[in-house]
């Protein structure tokens, strides 16, 4: 219990005297994770769009395909990311192993099918006369589609939450693919891990603790976004 | 007289779905501001028709014409789709204000903030639903939805309008009074209409003319008294029903009933009208009575009429007699009746019914069209 | 409208917070090295003093990849690594004589120390040998913890039963926690039970764990590290020059001396012993 407390009071001491190594590390999770989740909503979004609007020989397996990728282990993502991005492996030529770049890969990767699997169920819980009414209103094909992720977006923005909350606390990936480089590609998970396998159990709790006043901080202003939408 | 080009003209129009027609229209013209109302039984191709002629469904065969051009599936399809607007049975409001609603279809069109608000505001104040416009479209009643629905079509000033069974979900009070201030509105506004109903009450109050539709066809089209009372075959008897259609205009008026002029003859009604004002009649069958010797005494019945048989058809357990008073009749006589007064085709009788029995339907009048008159009411 | 305002803004700030250098620069491969190291090198932190040193000095980049041995081995053999510093002599061999590894060079020596609850239900402490205590852990009740991790801790742990002749898989008394130092190390001060720990871990974790030192100094429990450059002849993407800038700092003197002194002032002793140029038949007499 005490090592609890003992880990809270560094949690405030790290973050109360700025320390660099710490804000480094936190840095970096939230530009790591942060990218990893805005290319998955550029990919997610799009494409589970497509798929939730369209109808095309093999739609269910697709669909089904995202929706197992949703719940893809992270460290078998890891492994196979590592694999392709090895030196000699097939990506190895763009030397991105070990980097912040390659946690991005990793954790997009990760992140991608959730959001495409909820966005997909998203648009199409929406009526379905819903389409043929925007249409009825003069819109192009593309206004359709901007209308219709409007109107998914309380939906849409769970979905992000879910991405984003997936990336920032994963750890097995983020290890193999960046290689818990100190100054690096360390950042808060990994950090943790570290930590707790040396015995710093107190510098352990801190991170973790900072680790979750992020991503509450961070819900915290999505969630906002998404409720304050509603109207009176 | 001088012809106008119809707004709308179609030409051997087609559409299949797995492989059967459901939609197969060889001829149809909508002249502008007009309101044409499609009714038919579920699947006759009301919807399919409108909503090829919406451009939201591709058709097999044939085409149509806006304004004597034709329309075509790439070329000018936009600006084509931009003229029209169409409302259906669900309101499908978008989840912002009802403000934001009214204005999409603007918003669609990239028009400037300012006529956007003007428009916005003057649909909202003609739908009478003003002190919604920051509510959330969700928070509103089903009748407060369907006029923003109105309302969000009408902002966009289309050339024509497509209504799909519009007032279906609402109950009955609500319903009467959104009629109501539609069937202003459509007047004031001049708009172009096409409408599909199931409720031949509906039709009749909204529409210049009538299509009868059925498997993918139109059985019949023509002003409503003349669908209604003179259908072309029993089908189309059957679905408009059997009420009298007496069409005619307020002659003059006493303190609660009044008098309207209906193909040369006077009847007396009971209403609230203003002279001048066209009105539409309807007569139930089983109000009507049907005497052997002319002019009876101590009936409470103002309308008596001299009437010629022209037909009679059994009905099972009664029979209907079609009547010619200078305008059409329908009465239900029991065999029982029948026989007691003999009456067969071509026997002159006494057809009356009372002024508290004939259902009223107020016509707004049209506004005056200042161009050459339109042909054929 | 002010909402769409705020949302304007927060995704320009979000937009400036990453472009602020998420995508790092992928910098010339000539200029990486990757050294594949054990995770109690790392831990002991000994790196992180020497490492800077050696970037200032030549201007790479040392990506440190801190796992097992085992890892860290099978990772040279894959090419995928420049070079290696590890403690498991036996592996080692193999894996020069594999062709794999050139230039092993001695680089610095700690020891094993066998640890255990101060009570010491089986009695071994002062053991001698080694190979002694083991046969009495056997023999006894209290639990034995390994890391089982294929790790130089635990290949020099395999090593000594193999010497006392005793197989302790599937006993009833043996552990296998999978984890690194440290974690073991606290999984046995809270089962009780014994375990052999290198010291660097150990004293750094003492304070938190309830565990003596009660076998040290036998020649067996010495650990020994060495330098191996990955074989740019069986992989030529290996950055040959790095891997040998690198082996070459670990047994400059300069490098010997820092490692002479480290971990004094925090320990009272000095973590580990530098051994550059020594032979390895010599060491522990």
């Amino acid at each position: 219990m005490e090592l609890i407390f003992e880990g809270i009071l560094k949690a405030f001491y790290l973050l109360f005297t700025l320390d660099p190594e710490v804000l480094g590390i936190t840095l970096l999770s939230l530009q790591v994770s942060g990218t990893a989740t805005l290319i998955s909503l550029f990919f997610g979004i799009s494409i589970g769009t497509l798929v939730a609007l369209t109808e095309f020989p093999g739609r269910r397996l697709v669909v089904s395909l995202i929706n197992t990728g949703m719940a893809l282990p992270p460290v078998v993502v890891g492994l196979f990311v590592t694999i392709f991005l090895w030196r000699n492996g097939p990506l190895g030529f763009l030397g991105i192993l070990y980097t912040p770049a390659a946690m991005i890969v990793a954790q997009a990767v990760i992140a991608t099918p959730l959001v495409m699997g909820i966005t997909l169920a998203a648009i199409q819980a929406l009526p379905k006369k819903l389409r043929l009414q925007i249409l009825a209103l003069g819109a192009t094909r593309l206004q359709m589609v901007w209308i219709l992720v409007k109107e998914a977006r309380l939906p849409l923005l769970a979905g992000v939450m879910a991405g984003f909350g997936g990336v920032i606390s994963e750890v097995g990936a983020s290890i193999m693919v960046g290689g818990n480089i100190k100054g690096y590609s360390r950042v808060l998970t990994t950090a943790t891990v570290m930590e707790t396998s040396r015995g710093n159990f107190d510098v352990a709790i801190a991170l973790g603790i900072i680790l979750l006043l992020l991503a509450y901080f961070i819900n915290f202003v999505l969630t906002h976004i998404q409720q304050r939408e509603r109207p009176r | 007289m001088i012809a106008m080009a119809p707004l709308l003209a179609v030409k051997e129009l087609q559409v299949r779905r797995g492989g059967s027609l459901v939609l197969d229209i060889s001829s149809l013209t909508v002249e502008e501001g007009t309101v044409l109302s499609l009714i038919g039984p579920n699947g006759a191709g009301k919807t399919t028709l409108m909503q090829t002629l919406a451009c939201l469904i591709k058709p097999h065969g044939g085409e149509f014409f806006f304004k004597g051009e034709k329309v075509l599936s790439n070329h000018g399809l936009l600006q084509y789709r931009r003229k029209l607007a169409m409302v259906f049975q669900e309101p499908l409001l978008f989840d912002t204000t009802v403000f934001q609603n009214v204005a999409s279809g603007l918003k669609i069109r990239r028009m400037d903030r300012s006529e956007i608000e003007k428009r916005v505001k003057q649909n909202l104040q003609r739908f009478g639903i003003s002190h919604l416009i920051d509510r959330s479209a969700r928070k509103i009643s089903g009748g407060e939805a369907q006029r923003a629905a109105l309302a969000r079509a009408l902002a966009i000033q289309p050339e024509i309008l497509f209504l799909d069974e519009p007032f279906a979900s609402l109950d009955p009070p609500t319903r009467e009074s959104l009629i109501e201030d539609l069937e202003k509105i459509l007047r004031q506004t001049n708009t172009t209409t096409i409408f599909a109903t199931h409720d031949r009450m509906e039709a009749l109050r909204l529409s210049d003319r009538i299509a009868v539709m059925n498997q993918g066809r139109i059985f019949q089209i023509g002003p409503p008294d003349e669908v209604m009372n003179q259908p072309r075959d029993e089908f189309i008897a059957s679905f408009v029903g059997v009420e009298t259609i007496l069409a005619g205009r307020v002659a003059r008026k006493g303190p609660s009933t009044f008098i309207a002029a209906i193909d040369g003859q006077e009847v007396e009604a009971v209403g609230e009208v203003e002279i001048g004002e066209p009105v539409v009649f309807c007569i139930r069958p089983e109000n009507v009575t049907l005497v052997v010797s002319p002019h009876p005494k101590g009936t409470s019945a103002r309308n008596v009429f001299p009437a010629v048989i022209t037909k009679i058809v059994s009905l099972g357990l009664y029979y209907k007699i079609n009547l010619d008073c200078g305008f059409p009749l329908v009465a239900y006589v029991t065999g029982h009746s029948l026989e007691n007064l003999s009456l067969r085709d071509g026997m002159v009788v006494s057809a009356s019914f009372k002024a508290t029995a004939i259902h009223v339907i107020r016509k707004t009048k049209k506004l005056p069209v200042p161009s050459p008159p339109s042909h054929g009411k | 409208m002010k909402k769409s305002k705020t949302i304007h803004a927060i995704l320009a700030a979000l937009t400036v917070l990453l472009t602020l250098t998420a995508w790092s620069p992928v910098q010339a491969q000539q200029k990486n090295i990757i050294l594949s190291t054990t995770t109690s090198t790392q831990d002991s932190g000994l790196l992180d003093v020497l490492i800077p040193i050696f970037e200032k000095k030549t201007g790479y980049f040392v990506k440190t990849i801190a796992v097992g041995s085992g890892q860290a081995m099978a990772m040279g053999q894959k090419g995928e690594a420049d070079v290696l510093l590890v403690h498991s002599p036996a592996a080692e061999k193999k894996f020069v004589a594999g062709g794999y590894g050139i230039n092993r060079r001695l680089v610095m020596h700690n020891d094993f120390i066998v640890v255990g609850p101060s009570e010491d239900p089986t009695k071994i402490k002062g053991a001698k040998p080694t190979v002694e205590a083991f046969k009495k852990v056997a023999s006894g009740t209290a639990l034995f913890l390994s890391r089982g991790d294929n790790s130089g801790t635990h290949a020099k742990e395999m090593g000594i039963w193999k010497a006392a002749g005793i197989n302790p898989e599937k006993q009833k008394w043996y552990q296998q926690t999978g984890l690194g130092m440290g974690q073991t190390l606290n999984v046995a001060s809270e089962k009780k039970g014994y375990t052999l720990a290198d010291r660097g871990t150990y004293l750094a974790l003492k304070k938190n764990l309830s565990l003596d030192i009660l076998v040290e100094g036998d020649a067996i429990l010495l650990n020994i590290y060495n330098v191996i450059e990955v074989n740019p002849a069986k992989w030529p993407k290996v950055n040959a020059a790095g891997g040998r800038a690198f082996a070459d700092f670990m047994v400059s003197k300069e490098v010997q001396d820092i490692v002479k002194t480290f971990g004094v002032d925090k320990f009272g002793s000095p973590l580990f012993f530098p051994d550059a140029g020594k032979k390895e038949e010599d060491m522990g007499k």
